[in-house]
């Protein structure tokens, strides 16, 4: 890899999410346009634990092979590197296998070469445990102080990267990065971080093209273009119908983040307090003053989730307007003869297993923080179990299944006979997850948390 | 449709949205329509820790608020009040419980007729 200083570096981010698909044409024009890199997010902790939990990919194989294979024809072609983050949703060990096989896949039908690196993120608890026991992991708010056992409860745990690794991995030969957990932010920020590039307008670049076309006028339109120099960075949208506007970049500063103002990352801390954004042409955006300010201590982030029971569902439907005219007493009635009849048949005290009625298309999004007043048209019942095996969880809804069958109100001197969905209505769901980690570990290096595997040369037969 | 009732905060913005910042944290946006939208809805004496405590149960101590006057933006940050995912986690992407907020009203707007 090509480590003469330059003048500039741009970056090509397809969309905010591998998998989520884009127009071929996008990427043609950006190449068109000089990328320098191209880089995708290929997870997120955004749809919960279970992704960690479970080590599964929330995006399906196909979807995903299909945007790497224009990726991976792209960069080739242009002799540019690739830079996935976050492989698999979670970033486990198994996510990183899981993309590197697609990638085997692509590059055999495509008779392509290139050569790929992969980063495993995956931590040992034993060896995190020495790290407690050594006052080198910190509590990030809201969370409390960390538990050796908590450690040796999680299923997955991973360590968030910053760009060090991928650098390290680029400066090693690679042409593929597959980064496992990383931030969103570092897969855009390392390759203009090894060319030179200023650390702050690097890094907030890398925050406004994490989600790829999210910064512009039509989300829905492909992905961006950054170019990055030594006074800060342009931005554009590779659809040449849809615009950057000042906008548009600042408020995506906003998206998902709890301080719109700062970010950290492993080495640092991002500031944007005194960037300015202003629009360059009717599509373009300019944006300077963007800070970055070294940290003293260099850290990674930790991700766990352990499992927090088994769960199974169960869904019925109410039109009856005699009920629905006083539905919160029905579920009341509802949960109350649950637990009596849970009590009698299996002999399950209350503090044994939990289960949550949600009442959807009267207050089931919102629960008591609902403002809206009246009755409903319909309603559909769903019961949710969690109990600490799989089988328990079931029990109770079969115990519940005759109720949200046939439960009446008490003034009803008849048994109605209610909406079941699906026969049969329960639905295992199998463990349920929860995150159990928001915790930093202080690095000794950089990169000694992850580990850099390169790939023989693909063979084709 | 006409619609006599107080204007509501969703009547002064273009959008307001909620979402998960991270496994731990909600944080919610409003963007005000113009400067007279952004001036209302950053009063702190209207929209302030504790009106968002009482909208969400929370305790205003933990809430963090930003006011954006260049993008006419409020934004609001507070921990999960259930964990993600969890038994009770009606909301996964916390992307619906910008309503409560949405439809407070205004004060001294109870009498406004809004199309």
């Amino acid at each position: 890899m090509d480590n003469e200083p330059v003048d500039f570096v741009t970056v090509l981010a397809p969309n905010g999410m591998l998998g989520a698909g884009f127009p071929e044409a996008t990427i043609e024009r950006g190449l068109r346009l000089g990328a320098d890199v191209i880089s995708v997010d290929g997870g997120s902790t955004d749809s919960g634990p279970y992704y960690l939990g479970a080590s599964q990919p929330k995006t399906t194989r196909a979807a995903v092979a299909r945007d790497l294979r224009i990726l991976l024809k792209a960069a080739a072609g242009a002799g540019i590197p690739l830079i996935v983050g976050s492989c698999g949703t979670s970033g486990t060990d198994d996510g990183v296998d899981w993309v590197a096989d697609i990638v085997a896949d692509v590059q055999a039908d495509e008779g392509l070469e290139l050569r790929v690196a992969r980063i495993y993120s995956e931590q040992d608890a034993g060896e995190l445990k020495k790290r407690l026991d050594a006052g080198r992991i910190h509590a990030l708010p809201p969370t409390g102080e960390l538990r050796p056992e908590t450690l040796d409860n999680c299923t997955h745990i991973v360590g968030v990267m910053g760009h060090e690794p991928i650098v390290a991995a680029l400066e090693a030969g690679a042409d593929v990065v597959l980064a496992g957990r990383a931030t969103d932010t570092a897969i855009a920020a390392a390759y203009p971080l090894m060319r030179g590039m200023p650390a702050g307008p690097t890094w907030h670049a890398a925050k406004i093209i994490e989600c790829g076309g999210q910064c512009t006028t039509n989300p829905r339109a492909g992905g961006v273009l950054a170019t990055i120099d030594a006074n800060g960075f342009s931005i554009e949208p590779l659809d040449p119908t849809v615009a950057c506007t000042p906008v548009s970049v600042a408020a995506h500063m906003l998206y998902e983040t709890a301080n719109p103002f700062e970010m950290r990352e492993p080495d640092g801390t991002l500031d944007v307090r005194e960037a300015a954004y202003t629009a360059r042409d009717d599509r373009t955006v300019r944006v300077e003053g963007s800070q970055f300010h070294v940290a003293e201590q260099h850290t990674i982030k930790l991700e766990g989730a352990r499992i927090a029971g088994y769960e199974t569902m169960s869904f019925t439907a109410i039109r009856d307007p005699h009920i629905l005219a006083d539905i919160e007493a029905w579920a009341d009635l509802l949960s109350t003869v649950i637990k009596q009849r849970v009590e009698q048949t299996i002999g399950l005290s209350q503090d044994k297993y939990a289960f949550d009625v949600r009442l959807y298309g009267y207050n089931a999004v919102l629960g008591d923080l609902e403002p809206a007043q009246g009755a409903p048209r319909e309603v559909g019942v769903m019961l949710l179990v969690n109990a600490p095996d799989q089988a328990t969880a079931t029990a109770v809804a079969k115990i519940a299944n005759p109720l949200m069958l046939h439960l009446p109100t008490a003034d009803m001197d008849y048994l109605p006979s209610l909406a079941f969905a699906t026969s049969p209505a329960e639905i295992e769901r199998g463990p349920a997850y929860e995150f159990v980690l928001n915790h930093v570990v202080d690095s000794v290096t950089p990169t000694d948390m992850f580990r850099i595997e390169f790939e023989e040369a693909a063979h084709h037969d | 449709m006409t619609e006599t009732g107080p204007t509501t905060l969703a009547d002064l913005a273009l959008e307001i949205r909620s979402k998960n910042a991270g496994p731990f944290w909600v944080t919610m946006e409003l963007f005000l329509r113009d400067e007279d939208g952004y001036r209302v809805a950053a009063d702190e004496s209207f929209l302030n820790e504790h009106t968002v405590a009482g909208l969400y149960g929370i305790d205003a101590a933990q809430i963090q608020m930003f006011r954006i006057p260049s993008l006419h933006v409020v934004k609001i940050s507070f921990p999960r009040p259930v964990s993600q995912a969890s038994l009770r986690d009606r909301d996964i992407h916390s992307g619906q419980h910008h309503v409560p907020l949405a439809l407070l009203p205004v004060p001294g707007t109870g009498n406004v007729v809004r199309e």
